[in-house]
């Protein structure tokens, strides 16, 4: 499919370094699915849907950059929704979110919410103002705070908080965020032996979308994040490459 | 039904090929096609240097098939290398291989032989990087050269990938004089698409190479006139998605095929495709020898 013609309704700055980029269409998806991205005369990225109409990107790479000069009116292309997404389960969960991370399980807890799904958060980010959709995991049921800084409840990492949860109580977990964040994550899992309850949103160098290039290939699997992915269970990425490495542009191997 | 294929010297176990630049980044990968049922698997184009490719949109899925410009992105043979050991597996291994000139085609070749491949296939026609592929495919000369300079390097099957031009023969025949052992038709068709809202080309290097069904007539037609005047075995590649657009290729004279964005659909479609060779044959109580070029005459 070509492109969809895009057009920003509004933009929100939602921290100091992730701004949320409202476009003119919703598109029906499930929470964790991707959209591609076409800054024009730029790049095209991955990007999740943070809302059905919106992304919720960080200032990272030339294409973000780019994105970042973008108002209200100004337009991109969107090819999309693809991927799998998070497979909501159970009636009570544990969602883990790092950073701008937090941008797919914002609307996940609100979905759990509203299949009165038990939802539980721990957000995690550097500094209070680096906290993203604070407000809808509040709003959506419990929420545990920690910041890198000491600036908001708990001093120190959403990994630490993680540590002194029993998880087996919970029916599923969804995790994004740092890769290492959660990959200790699955390592906690596994010490509850429920790394399958366990669903994480990979990022990797995706370039086609369309499980076609191969570009996104996880060792040793070879499983594709655009389109297999980029939702893998716990027991999926035990012993692959994920926490150790992952490939760049040109497919070389660039250690985590 | 033995489906078992001679091609190059290389034995199959069916025709079916996973074509260059579709999921052959990666040893993981690749082995992941061979358990999905290929014959043979053909790596992502490997180069000298590491290349980034293109910009974005590198590929999109247009109404008859796919357009993209990936821009020949790969590590290196220096880093592909350790790729291509790990891939070895239950079916043959082709390493893609591009360069600028015959020097640097011989150089990535050598770099790569101690990896252990069952062939090379020369990139001589990718239509969206300067200076590479179809800018050299299309010079009988270049082609003649690179192909003799990469068979006199090294002792394993050399496949010659060619670009869809009209004169496609004139080029077959140069990679034959060159020592081919194969020539591999055809390479995407110089392509693009335009965003009639920004107006800007679609493609991130404004123009790439079209595949899928869309190109499956043209592919034929080369394949059916190579098949006419080369000695040397014709692969057959373009558009191919079910058995019977298989059975077609094999009737005009290709020896294998090789299939790529039929993937998108179906990523057993190298099982299926040999399951319906398997019956059509079965069912006419003939193999793929009968079958084999009998359209032409």
């Amino acid at each position: 499919m070509i492109p969809m013609h895009a057009e920003i309704t509004q933009v929100v700055n939602e921290t100091p370094s992730a701004r949320t980029f409202f476009f003119d269409s919703s598109l029906g998806h499930i929470p964790g699915q991707y959209v591609m991205v076409w800054i024009r005369g730029v790049d095209e990225i991955p990007m999740s849907l943070s809302y059905p109409n919106a992304i919720t990107v960080q200032k990272m790479g030339e294409a973000t950059t780019a994105l970042f000069k973008l108002g209200k009116g100004d337009s991109f292309g969107i090819r999309g929704p693809f991927g799998n997404g998070f497979s909501l389960e159970g009636n009570s969960i544990l969602l883990i979110a790092g950073g701008v991370g937090a941008a797919p399980l914002g609307s996940l807890a609100e979905k759990a919410k509203s299949n009165n799904i038990k939802v539980k958060t721990i957000l995690g980010a550097k500094s209070a103002e680096e906290l993203l959709f604070k407000k809808r995991f509040d709003n959506a049921g419990d929420l545990m705070i920690t910041t890198e800084d000491g600036s908001l409840e708990y001093h120190g990492l959403a990994t630490e908080l993680v540590d002194e949860e029993d998880l087996a109580k919970y029916d599923a977990i969804y995790s994004c965020g740092p890769e290492k964040m959660m990959f200790k994550v699955l390592n906690i899992a596994e010490g509850f032996d429920i790394s399958s309850r366990v669903q994480f949103s990979l990022q990797r160098y995706v370039k086609c979308g369309l499980g076609l290039c191969g570009t996104c290939c996880i060792d040793p699997s070879g499983l594709r994040i655009c389109r297999d992915g980029p939702v893998f269970r716990g027991d999926q990425l035990i012993g692959t490459e994920f926490g150790q490495y992952m490939r760049d542009a040109s497919g070389k191997r660039v250690k985590l | 039904m033995d489906l078992t294929t001679n091609v190059t010297g290389l034995q199959l176990r069916n025709p079916t090929i996973l074509a260059a630049g579709i999921l052959g980044s990666t040893a993981s990968s690749l082995k992941r096609v061979m358990r999905s049922g290929a014959g043979a698997v053909v790596t992502k184009s490997i180069g000298v240097v590491s290349r980034e490719g293109h910009p974005g949109p590198v590929m999109i899925k247009t109404e008859c098939g796919f357009l993209n410009a990936i821009g020949l992105a790969n590590p290196s043979y220096h880093e592909f290398k350790s790729e291509l050991e790990e891939a070895k597996g239950e079916v043959p291994v082709v390493a893609s291989i591009f360069g600028r000139n015959a020097e640097e085609f011989e150089e990535v070749a050598l770099g790569l032989i101690e990896a252990g491949l069952d062939a090379f296939e020369l990139n001589l026609s990718c239509p969206h990087a300067e200076g590479y592929g179809a800018s050299l495919g299309e010079d009988p000369n270049a082609v003649e050269n690179i192909t003799r300079a990469v068979k006199k390097a090294v002792n394993v099957p050399v496949w010659v990938k060619l670009p869809p031009l009209t004169n496609i023969v004139k080029i077959g025949l140069a990679a034959q004089r060159g020592g081919a052992d194969a020539v591999v038709a055809i390479n995407t068709l110089p392509a693009m698409a335009i965003d009639i809202e920004s107006r800007f080309p679609v493609l991130g290097n404004i123009s790439g190479g079209l595949s899928g069904a869309a190109i499956k007539p043209v592919a034929l037609k080369c394949v059916y006139d190579l098949y006419a005047v080369l000695d040397i075995d014709i692969i057959g590649v373009g558009g191919i998605s079910s058995w019977r657009d298989a059975l077609e290729f094999i009737m005009a004279g290709a020896s294998a095929l090789e299939i790529g964005s039929a993937v998108y659909e179906d990523r057993g479609v190298f099982r299926h495709i040999s399951d319906g060779i398997a019956r059509y044959l079965q069912e006419r109580g003939c193999d793929l020898e009968d079958i084999h070029g009998v359209t032409v005459r």
